[in-house]
């Protein structure tokens, strides 16, 4: 299996006009062509994921994500009432939406899948699918905006999808359903008189607009506060959709964009651009804002006693997982090496140990360092029921956690001498595993003993025990 | 005709929680109970109108949010499913309910007479905001009464709390215009919280007891305050310290519904009958009653 990636990013306009009155207003016309345009490019594209960040979808509890697979309603815009009604029947992608809700866990955010019938679906999402994905061909995914996250929050929350994206071998779109400046009139007007409601909301629009075209995203993220303030109704704390979009493209600022139209909606400022990870040429510039992988602001306020603090002596328990075994700090003694670019241990142990001239490792799984996250899936879910992972997945992330042990006692992988490998399904994992194998360690050629065994402490299903011989 | 009177004007807020936790007929998520306090408030405010006649409710709830201008729900009848989009999880609840459509006419003609910006709402698919179907239920569970429901209009994020403070001032006191010259007797809801910083984790079970309280010093602080004004009889101290107040407390009153009622009652001077106070997810929710039949003067 490939490994997924976003293939494509829009921003679009949130409100109903471009769905119920292209025809009242040029503008809104050009929209709806460029919305049309957008569906053909996504096509082109050959996507088959859709994912929806929703501005006009505000959440409380953490960020909430639509699993439910068929979504029917029918969507009547609070201001807009008068436009007409929107009907809509999305095809959901409940899967993805359960492993991105397990993925965000698993970064430390707070998140949880909706699915119930008659859920009101946002204006914004309803506009975007209904446009985006008029033969609802392509699956989907909605997430909420958390109405108190901050840029942290939102940057993780994108790096989970990708977490999903990538283990999934998925080719996504990435949409923002958003209103650059948000400022609409606040008396009724005729569709002939709309424009922008003031020059320095489309001065600011157009600045915005040529930076995505530059495909300057990152830019544009770090921007978000200023244009908060510059040009946002503050309606919520901060202007988000561009740091969301912006870590879902990997924080660059060497994309290629194209500005498909920008036209006002009732005044606000709308704008259907798209977005192409195709490198521009351009120099990318450093990412300079704290490139998070955790989240790990306070959400756990209705907690305020501290359960682990009842013993007087210094636990050296960590972190209790989600589910499993608790995390040890490595132990420390003569020889032992410890990294932090290496899983935490479930007892406790060193990494490894440093005996003359030879260096033994003690078992290696594929858990990631920080996250705790397991490459290709857990093999079953918290309850114990089976869960498809991929094997392959995990024994790459195996390698790369000895190589880094290995490493950091000064050593190099060539010098790698014995393995023993245990598998908790050998009829299923053999070859998978075998293949990885023949591709990294094989090349190197150390001794090596496979076995099949029960179960391993946590929810992986390979292991490996490594002996280095450190040279002379 | 004769003069159509305000019996009452309460603070009745609309946490889906209070529906949730009572377990109705008409919701579909099933709780063992939880804020108690507040629910028992409902309970006071009810009994204390028990004797009193009336034709219909009039309410502004701050979940239907429009940005230019004040709507009102202008069909007689609304029925559907209303799904909480923040907490689906508590409220999916089948509402049915009646307008008074000639009264929600009037109030919003004299709106328009009065140069504010309006609409009626006359889209049959419109589904009823959960702030409106939450206070409706808590105050009337029999919905046996018709209701005039206006939205909130977003001045305050648009503009200022003074400027959302003034529209909502002058509504109000269009609206006290309209429900005197309808000849109806009417009572006038709120639907919002006092200080509104929510928590943004839940507990295992919802209404887990243990787990709910105030998410600051500072929003108790405030929210005592206020009540102590509406239980003194300063209503116009509250609409002298909206801004400070909705800005340090966050508070739901930046959806105007506290200013459009205390206008709406003509900003009276006597006291209010606190039925109840409690905080849901962290926000502070006050049951609130100014017993107007018992104070204003019949006219002739
Ligand atoms: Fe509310």
């Amino acid at each position: 299996m490939s490994e997924g990636s976003v293939v494509g990013s829009f921003v679009v306009p949130v409100h109903p006009h471009t769905v119920l009155a292209p025809n009242q207003n040029e503008g809104w016309q050009r929209l709806r062509d460029a919305f049309d345009e957008a569906a053909q490019t996504i096509k082109d594209l050959d996507a088959d994921l859709l994912v929806i960040y929703s501005t006009t979808w505000p959440s409380i509890i953490g960020h909430q994500i639509q699993s439910d697979p068929n979504p029917e309603w029918v969507m009547v815009d609070h201001d807009f009432h008068d436009l007409g009604s929107i009907e809509y029947s999305f095809n959901i992608d409940q899967e993805f939406a359960h492993a991105w809700d397990d993925a965000n866990k698993k970064r430390g955010l707070q998140s949880r899948c909706v699915n119930y019938k008659g859920f009101p679906i946002d204006v914004g999402s309803v506009v975007a699918l209904t446009l985006l994905n008029p033969d609802n061909a392509i699956p989907a995914v909605i997430v909420s905006s958390n109405m108190y996250a901050n840029r942290s929050e939102t940057t993780v929350l994108a790096k989970s999808c990708l977490d999903v994206i990538k283990s999934q071998g998925r080719r996504a779109v990435a949409v923002t359903a958003m209103s650059l400046s948000n400022r609409m009139f606040t008396d009724f007007i005729k569709p002939e008189d709309d424009k922008i409601h003031s020059l320095k909301d489309d001065e600011w629009n157009l600045k915005i607009l040529e930076f995505l075209k530059q495909g300057r995203l990152e830019d544009v993220g770090q921007l978000s506060r200023t244009i908060q303030r510059q040009i946002r109704v503050q309606k919520v704390v901060a202007f988000k959709p561009m740091w969301w979009l912006s870590a879902m493209n990997g924080n660059r600022n060497d994309l290629s964009g194209k500005v498909l139209a920008y036209e006002p909606i009732h005044g606000a400022g709308g704008a259907v651009v798209s977005i192409d990870p195709t490198p521009s040429g351009a120099g990318d510039k450093e990412y300079d804002e704290d490139d998070v992988e955790y989240f790990h602001g306070e959400r756990g306020v209705l907690d305020t006693i501290d359960e682990n603090d009842t013993g007087a002596q210094q636990s050296p328990v960590v972190e209790q997982a989600s589910s499993g075994p608790s995390l040890w700090e490595p132990t420390e003694a003569e020889g032992s090496v410890n990294t932090d670019a290496a899983p935490k241990p479930v007892g406790a142990y060193p990494h490894a140990r440093k005996v003359g001239n030879m260096l033994f490792l003690s078992g290696v799984g594929p858990r990631q360092p920080g996250t705790n996250a397991i490459p290709g899936g857990p093999i079953h879910d918290e309850d114990g029921e089976p869960l498809d992972y991929d094997i392959e997945a995990q024994t790459h992330a195996v390698v790369n956690n000895v190589k880094r042990i290995v490493e950091e006692a000064g050593a190099s992988m060539d010098q790698v001498v014995d393995v023993t490998t245990f598998l908790v399904d050998m009829k299923r994992d053999f070859k998978g595993y075998n293949d990885v194998w023949a591709e990294t360690l094989g090349k190197i050629g150390p001794t090596r003993t496979t076995l099949a065994i029960d179960a391993l402490p946590t929810p992986i299903a390979v292991e490996m025990k490594v002996i280095v011989h450190l040279g002379e | 005709m004769v003069k159509g009177k305000i019996v009452a004007g309460c603070i009745a807020p609309h946490p889906p929680h209070l529906v949730y936790a009572e377990n109705p007929s008409q919701n579909e998520p099933v709780a063992e109970g939880g804020w108690e306090q507040l629910r028992w408030g409902y309970e006071r405010l009810r009994a204390s109108l028990a004797d009193i006649e009336y034709d219909a409710i009039v309410v502004l709830s701050p979940h239907w949010q429009t940005y230019i201008g004040t709507h009102f729900l202008g069909l007689p009848h609304f029925q559907g499913l209303s799904v909480d989009p923040v907490f689906p999880n508590l409220f999916r609840y089948h509402y049915d309910l009646n307008i008074d459509v000639e009264l929600a006419k009037a109030i919003h003609d004299e709106a328009a007479s009065a140069g504010l910006p309006v609409k009626m709402m006359e889209n049959p698919d419109f589904r009823v905001d959960y702030g409106t179907i939450t206070t409706g239920h808590l105050f009337n569970p029999e919905w046996d009464k018709p209701m005039v429901v206006l939205s909130s209009n977003r001045s305050t994020a648009y503009y200022s709390v003074e400027v959302m403070q003034e529209i909502m001032v002058e509504l109000g006191r269009v609206t006290r215009r309209a429900i005197e010259a309808s000849g109806k007797r009417v009572v006038v809801l709120a639907s919002n919280s006092l200080s509104h910083r929510h928590f943004t984790t839940e507990s295992e079970v919802p209404e887990d007891m243990s787990k709910e309280h105030i998410t600051s010093h500072a929003m108790h602080l405030w929210d005592m305050r206020i009540i102590d004004y509406m239980r003194t009889g300063q209503a116009q101290r509250i609409l002298d310290e909206m801004p400070e107040f909705t800005e340090q407390a966050i508070a739901e009153s930046d959806g105007g519904g506290l200013s459009w009622l205390l206008s709406t009652l003509d900003v009276p001077d006597y006291p209010a009958i606190l039925h109840g106070y409690g905080t849901i997810i962290g926000t502070g929710n006050a049951v609130v009653e100014w017993p107007c039949h018992a104070h204003e003067e019949a006219d002739a």
